[in-house]
């Protein structure tokens, strides 16, 4: 269906830290849940890539929570952070996901989840009435932006695979 | 029931077990898993009151990767053993998760017959066209042309409708999801879940290894152009004529669901052996 991620609301600055949390907080528990794959399926470099990029999410998630203050985010996303279409931004496609994926791979992936935190957060600049919260969902935009940036000088160290990556001289299938 | 506190303070996290899926990577069973436990939080219903109930396969592993009471049974025979379950102890919610093989191949008649029961549960079948596990055999719902070195030029067989015939046998909710879309998964888990009888979803879930085609899925589905009806015949005749993609409710009946009484158990063991005596 590929619809577009339907948002929460964000009434108040509260909704929008707690909604910033959680979004960083989905997308740590997505690259640990890749990380694990990757763990049983014996792909070490993804492995690290992957618990890398949730590391990452983690500085985020943490740096969030200490900007929020006394806004309990963990509590007050519970009850707002919820996409009714599609997951939250940088819940990275784990249909995506393949045994012999290379680090370009995942880091393609993330590149699509920073650019929808961007977009995320930019249509809340756009759209809210709350001063207070278009200041700080502009910070938010300046931060994914660094993201994204950040995603694109290590797609420089680590190119596209040739087009044979998922060639295995010994696949799964016994069918052929 | 659990008090009002305890139910409201579930996440899905709550709900995962702390073993690891050794799913494929890219399989869609690892989106179908999410939808249960956000499906679960959402409904607030503590863990210990589930039962996740499953035969063989790599869908039927998913109990194992929950929280609640599980029970990984014998091929097939995931809704005999639920329905066991729901008709003694009506009180837990009881799921039962299945493939298109276990459920629909070995446990053809059972899903017949659970939907002419309509005991109160939800059945939620992970079709990805293929039996995964034993490494690529063609299921009830491949197509006809599949073409492989186990099924030379294709099977050549018309492939089993499973909704059109849950209809046809009486399940009380038909719904079919894509697994890429978990959260509106989730929400039709959780209405599944609250309807009263039979209720049976089939999750379109792609096999990335012995169906890479599948990964096209997400490309494929749709909604469904209009709402749920309560007139199976209706539900049918739209079923038939989709393009196996529409997503979404597609009916909603209104038959009592089954739950026999069985009034105070007053035999004790012994009695009970002696009954069993040569």
């Amino acid at each position: 269906m590929s619809k577009p991620a339907t948002g929460p609301k964000i009434s108040n600055l509260a909704d929008l830290f707690a909604i910033a949390y959680q979004i960083e907080a989905d997308a740590v528990d997505r690259y640990e849940l890749l990380a694990s794959q990757m763990e049983t399926h014996n792909n070490p470099d993804l492995v690290a890539a992957f618990r890398d990029l949730a590391r990452a999410e983690a500085i985020h998630r943490d740096e969030i929570r200490r900007l929020a203050g006394d806004i309990d985010v963990v509590a007050h996303a519970r009850k707002v952070a919820k996409w009714s279409q599609g997951e939250s931004p940088e819940e990275v496609d784990i249909g995506a996901a393949h045994y012999l994926m290379t680090p370009w791979h995942a880091l393609q992936l993330a590149l699509a989840g920073e650019k929808r935190a961007l977009a995320f957060f930019t249509s809340v600049v756009e759209t809210t009435k709350d001063p207070a919260v278009k200041t700080m969902a502009a910070e938010f935009v300046e931060e994914e932006a660094e993201h994204v940036n950040l995603v694109h000088r290590l797609l420089r160290k680590h190119p596209r695979p040739p087009d044979s990556w998922s060639d295995d001289p010994d696949p799964p299938s016994s069918q052929d | 029931m659990a008090p009002l506190e305890k139910r409201l303070a579930c996440k899905p996290a709550d709900y995962k077990s702390d073993v690891k899926p050794i799913w494929c990577p890219g399989c869609g069973d690892y989106h179908v898993l999410m939808s249960f436990t956000r499906a679960f939080a959402e409904l607030g219903l503590p863990p210990e009151e589930i039962v996740v109930v499953s035969g063989i396969g790599c869908s039927s592993r998913i109990p194992a990767y929950t929280n609640c009471y599980g029970f990984h049974g014998v091929h097939g025979r995931s809704l005999a053993l639920a329905s066991g379950l729901k008709v003694t102890r009506p009180e837990l919610t009881v799921v039962v998760a299945s493939g298109d093989g276990d459920g629909y191949s070995i446990g053809g008649n059972h899903f017949l017959h659970a939907c002419r029961r309509n005991i109160d549960m939800t059945y939620v079948v992970m079709d990805n066209r293929i039996y995964g596990m034993t490494k690529g055999q063609p299921s009830p719902t491949t197509e006809p042309e599949f073409d492989t070195a186990l099924s030379p030029g294709g099977t050549g067989l018309r492939p089993f409708h499973p909704l059109v015939i849950a209809l046809a046998s009486g399940a009380n909710f038909v719904a079919r999801c894509f697994s890429g879309e978990p959260n509106e998964t989730a929400s039709i888990l959780v209405e599944a879940i609250r309807h009263p009888g039979f209720s049976f979803v089939e999750i379109l879930s792609p096999c990335v290894t012995y169906r890479p085609d599948e990964r096209e899925w997400k490309a494929l589905v749709h909604p469904a152009p209009v709402g749920a009806t309560n007139d199976p015949a209706k539900a049918a005749r739209r079923i038939m004529t989709d393009d196996g993609f529409n997503i979404g409710v597609l009916f909603r009946g209104d038959r009592k669901p089954f739950q026999p009484s069985f009034g105070q158990v007053t035999a004790d063991i012994s009695e009970l052996e002696k009954d069993f005596e040569l």
